[in-house]
């Protein structure tokens, strides 16, 4: 009885008794959230058009990072290294799509995603190589990125805003808006729709397919710097957010592999759940419960949902 | 024109299934198992037993492991590590609580543990295919590896939270613990993965080993001719778990002799997928020569700008190798997906029909 | 195309003699997806030792009519009775295990495997040997395999494919592939056979050859046969009866002269004007 108590009314009661304290967490989980969707919208961007699962989706975000932080630290002004760091994302979209994706066209979704992984191994060893092993603190300020906090007396208590979350999720916000506009408003983004649809439709009405694939993997490359600079400026850009990006992947399932809300949602989700779950569950089980919670959720919404929360049942034929 | 098959006929069906059909693999093989139980006790030196023939086996033995579920029931999975973490720490209970019974039976049996760990987590394979299997497997390695740290029953409550590997004997020599020779060590190793590579050998070639290849190629056709798919992918769990199990323990026990739960992190489960992928998927001689190549690579970039007078800091060194191995993963994805493994055979054919090499068969 | 006759004289005098029994029968079956209706309300039977083709235009039912009798799709009304058993829903190993064997409209071998292997595959359902013999692989392990081989070495005799049983299926030519593909139903030695277009795709001789392998195995193995075809020769002269779907209804029913006349099955055919 005590260990139902202790799970099923004990954490209500609390939440019930210190609300600004619940409001912090599930703010705190919420920008967790914020940076999950955007990894996965990387993911999502990248496995709609070419239907390839970019398992390099979270080293992108590091390897971007490093390249910025880097390029910055060799004297270049941080907005120049943007712009650079732009560029360099490019051309690995473009090398990706000429050496790795133009050579498995066809090939089976899981040697698709292993080469997505071969992938992450160049990036990881060459990112180590050039910048280096250690942590690096990102150029917040120079960005022009605010800090501090502001506090919010409600319910009693207090609840701390860090600007930079603040701005994360304004920042995420605006990027969802310019996808969404244009992957519906451009030509290139009807294009890219279309080859989502049906490879060998779309070719056949003369959208290049390599082009294409360059394209949303220079787009997932600006979503992965976008969330470097985010994630860098709260902790500090590290290799260690390569298994921490993994998540995303856990997202994904939530969110199903093809759906931006999907990515978002799905992130929102595993973000303020594994928060809530750790302060008020973990101490049930011994703490460190945010290594494993959204894995085991994505699981267990699995056997329930396989094709995710906004994706379509799946009819299989012979 | 040494190595053609000309001139040896079949005569019965049972001799068309042997294992090896041709008589140069044969003697091939034969002296390949002279060299590896009578050549190297003898000739090698410790460094080279212990530091590299040692975790080849080990890594090839979680390789087969790994390959008997992806390569050949076509279950991609990440969670090997946590799979060979299971057996480590189920021996080391084992030996704990049955410190008497045989070191090597209990290595064998606590294999058994993680075959039930990999049943639990294959459950899911039954509703879930492919990549979202692989994310299922994510789970498996997560949350298995913060058991590791949690429960520290498993490690025996020791304040290091790793566990401590005591010596074991076998008629009175040493055979695990500080105090066992690398020999004696090896001599274990290369016996329980000769073995468990003839087993996984027959049962790859049979009835169920036919039902997991079915399973990969078309679950569909496969379920519409009489395969239960639940059954075949669980026993593929549960086999390819057993032999990751017995590969941690023979890691922990006969290898690096203490463990915490970093030895069986994710990056270890890439490393046994990455060995799979170069080796070759669906191929037992892949798993061997995929191990070879991964861990002894390392070993060779290190070597290399010593000989020629470069300094290179161990890091580098790693950099250098992680970059190489992610580059040949593509490579070998792109030109060859079925890894050495296929190389080799391909090499076999063109010796074939040496010197002619448009005669075909 | 003689044997087909034959075997139909045959079957009418065994009609007449009472002695022909109805191996399966499809009793007001529906299927849908969605809101989308693939078969409404379809009966018919197929008797044993018969071949009966399954035709209409595309899209009219006939794959999803194969995968309702071998238990893929499950009907949401209906009742499906084989070898006297009733049953709507079953899983499709079950379907196997009580004798109904396929083919498929996209091949569907296993690509990974030799053709040897692919039809080895077939005999999966007769082998029972446990997995400790198979550890071993000697005893019973060993001479089920060869027992089984054996039988898997006359089908490959009579399909022809002798040349190519050690080679990887997925790199043979298209009408070798399905010739493999009817060799693995054999090799399940099914009641019921159901072949989904065994000859789409392919060129003139390579129709004769599978048309030749389908009467063979009619006549000489007794196997009841259903198969969709679009190629009307080859169906009006092997089939002994035919039903015809379009939009998921049945629009005639009868042997191939009578269907042939019927003023429906012409409409759907060549469309009517409304």
């Amino acid at each position: 009885m005590d260990i139902l108590h202790s799970i099923f009314v004990a954490p209500f009661i609390d939440m019930g008794a210190y609300p600004d304290f619940l409001l912090q967490v599930i703010w705190e989980g919420f920008v967790a959230g914020v940076l999950y969707s955007l990894i996965a919208l990387g993911f999502v961007l990248i496995y709609k058009a070419s239907g390839v699962f970019n398992f390099a989706q979270g080293i992108m975000v590091v390897f971007a990072a490093l390249v910025l932080v880097s390029l910055h630290e060799m004297g270049m002004p941080a907005w120049v290294a943007v712009l650079v760091s732009v560029v360099v994302m490019g051309l690995l979209a473009i090398g990706v799509e000429r050496f790795v994706l133009r050579k498995l066209v066809n090939q089976h979704d899981a040697i698709l995603l292993m080469a997505t992984i071969g992938l992450t191994l160049v990036l990881k060893g060459s990112g180590q190589l050039i910048f280096g092993g250690e942590p690096k603190p990102m150029i917040t300020r120079e960005l022009g990125l605010p800090t501090g906090a502001s506090d919010w007396e409600v319910f009693g208590g207090v609840v701390i805003f860090q600007h930079i979350d603040i701005a994360a999720t304004v920042v995420a916000l605006l990027m969802v808006l310019a996808l969404a506009v244009f992957f519906s408003k451009t030509r290139i983004g009807r294009a890219l729709r279309a080859v989502a649809d049906d490879h060998q439709a779309a070719l056949s009405v003369g959208i290049s397919l390599h082009q294409i694939w360059a394209i949303v993997w220079f787009a997932a490359g600006i979503v992965a710097l976008v969330t470097g600079i985010m994630w860098g400026a709260r902790s500090e850009v590290s290799f260690a957010l390569e298994i921490i990006a993994l998540k995303a992947l856990a997202v994904l399932i939530l969110g199903g592999f093809t759906s931006i809300p999907g990515a978002i949602v799905g992130g929102l989700v595993i973000g303020i759940g594994e928060k809530l779950f750790e302060v008020y569950w973990g101490a049930l089980f011994g703490s460190g419960v945010e290594a494993w919670f959204a894995y085991v959720l994505a699981l267990i919404f699995l056997l329930f949902r396989p094709q995710g929360l906004f994706g379509e049942r799946i009819i299989e034929r012979v | 024109m040494l190595y053609r098959e000309a001139g040896q006929f079949k005569t019965s069906y049972a001799a068309d299934q042997a294992l090896l059909p041709i008589l140069q693999d044969r003697i091939g093989l034969s002296l390949i198992l002279l060299v590896a139980f009578v050549g190297i006790p003898l000739l090698a030196t410790d460094f080279f037993i212990g530091s590299v023939m040692i975790p080849f086996l080990v890594f090839s033995l979680a390789a087969i492991g790994l390959n008997i579920l992806t390569g050949y029931a076509g279950q991609l999975s990440l969670g090997t590590g946590a799979f060979m973490g299971v057996g480590a720490y189920a021996c080391y209970k084992l030996t704990t609580y049955f410190p008497d019974i045989n070191i090597i039976l209990l290595i064998l049996f606590s294999g058994v543990f993680s075959a039930a760990a990999g049943v639990l987590f294959g459950l899911p394979s039954l509703r879930i295919k492919g990549l979202y299997l692989a994310i299922t497997t994510l789970a498996a390695q997560f949350f298995l590896e913060w058991c590791f740290i949690r429960i520290a029953w498993l490690y025996n409550y020791n304040d290091s939270g790793a566990i401590e590997v005591p010596t074991r004997k076998l008629l009175d020599i040493a055979i695990t613990g500080a105090s066992a020779t690398p020999v004696v060590r090896y001599l274990v190793i290369i016996s329980v993965v000769t073995l468990m590579a003839l087993v996984a050998a027959n049962v790859l070639r049979g009835r169920i080993g036919r039902s997991w290849m079915m399973i990969r190629d078309m679950d569909i056709a496969a379920e519409l001719m009489g395969i239960r798919p639940l059954r075949a992918k669980l026993s593929a769990f549960a086999f390819s778990s057993y032999y990751c199990g017995v590969a941690g323990a023979l890691m922990v026990f006969m290898w690096i002799g203490s463990a915490e739960v970093e030895s069986f992190d994710i990056n270890h489960s890439f490393l046994v997928l990455f060995m799979v992928i170069i080796g070759g998927m669906g191929s037992l001689l892949g798993c061997f020569l995929g191990a070879a190549f991964i861990w002894v690579l390392p070993i060779i970039i290190r070597a290399v700008p010593q000989l020629i007078g470069l300094d290179l800091l161990a890091a580098t060194t790693e950099h250098l190798t992680n970059i190489i191995i992610g580059v040949l993963i593509i490579f070998f994805l792109i030109v060859e997906p079925h890894g050495l493994a296929r190389l080799w055979q391909l090499g076999k054919e063109k010796l074939r029909t040496w010197p002619f090499p448009y005669a075909s068969n | 195309m003689n044997h087909a006759r034959r075997w139909s004289d045959q079957l009418s005098e065994e009609l007449g003699s009472g002695a022909s029994a109805e191996l399966l029968s499809v009793d007001n079956v529906s299927l849908s997806f969605g809101g989308v209706k693939a078969i409404a309300d379809i009966s018919f039977d197929i008797l044993k030792g018969e071949v009966r083709a399954i035709i209409g235009p595309n899209g009219a039912g006939k794959t999803s009519m194969l995968n309702v009798i071998n238990g893929f799709y499950h009907p949401q009304e209906g009742i499906i009775t084989f070898r006297g058993k009733q049953r709507r829903r079953m899983k499709p190993y079950q379907a196997a295990a009580s004798g109904i064997a396929r083919t498929f409209q996209n091949v569907a071998l296993f690509k990974g495997m030799s053709t040897l292997d692919n039809i080895m595959s077939g005999r999966s359902l007769k082998m029972h040997c446990g997995f400790l013999w198979q550890v071993v692989h000697i005893g019973p392990a060993r001479s089920e395999e060869i027992r089984h081989r054996r039988r898997v070495e006359e089908i490959i005799d009579f399909l022809e494919i002798a040349h190519i049983r050690k080679q990887p299926v997925g790199k043979l030519p298209y009408g070798l592939q399905k010739r493999v593909e009817l060799g693995r139903a054999m090799a399940m030695e099914p009641e019921l056979l159901l072949l989904d277009e065994p000859m789409a795709g392919m060129n003139l001789e390579e129709k004769e050859d599978m048309s030749r392998f389908i009467i063979d195995l009619n006549s000489e193995f007794g196997t009841t046969i259903a198969l969709i075809e679009h190629d009307m020769g080859v169906v009006m002269d092997l089939a002994d009866r035919v039903v015809v779907l379009d939009y998921g209804r049945k629009i005639a029913d009868g042997t191939p002269a009578e269907v042939q006349a019927n003023q429906d099955v012409i409409d759907a055919y060549l469309g009517v004007a409304h």
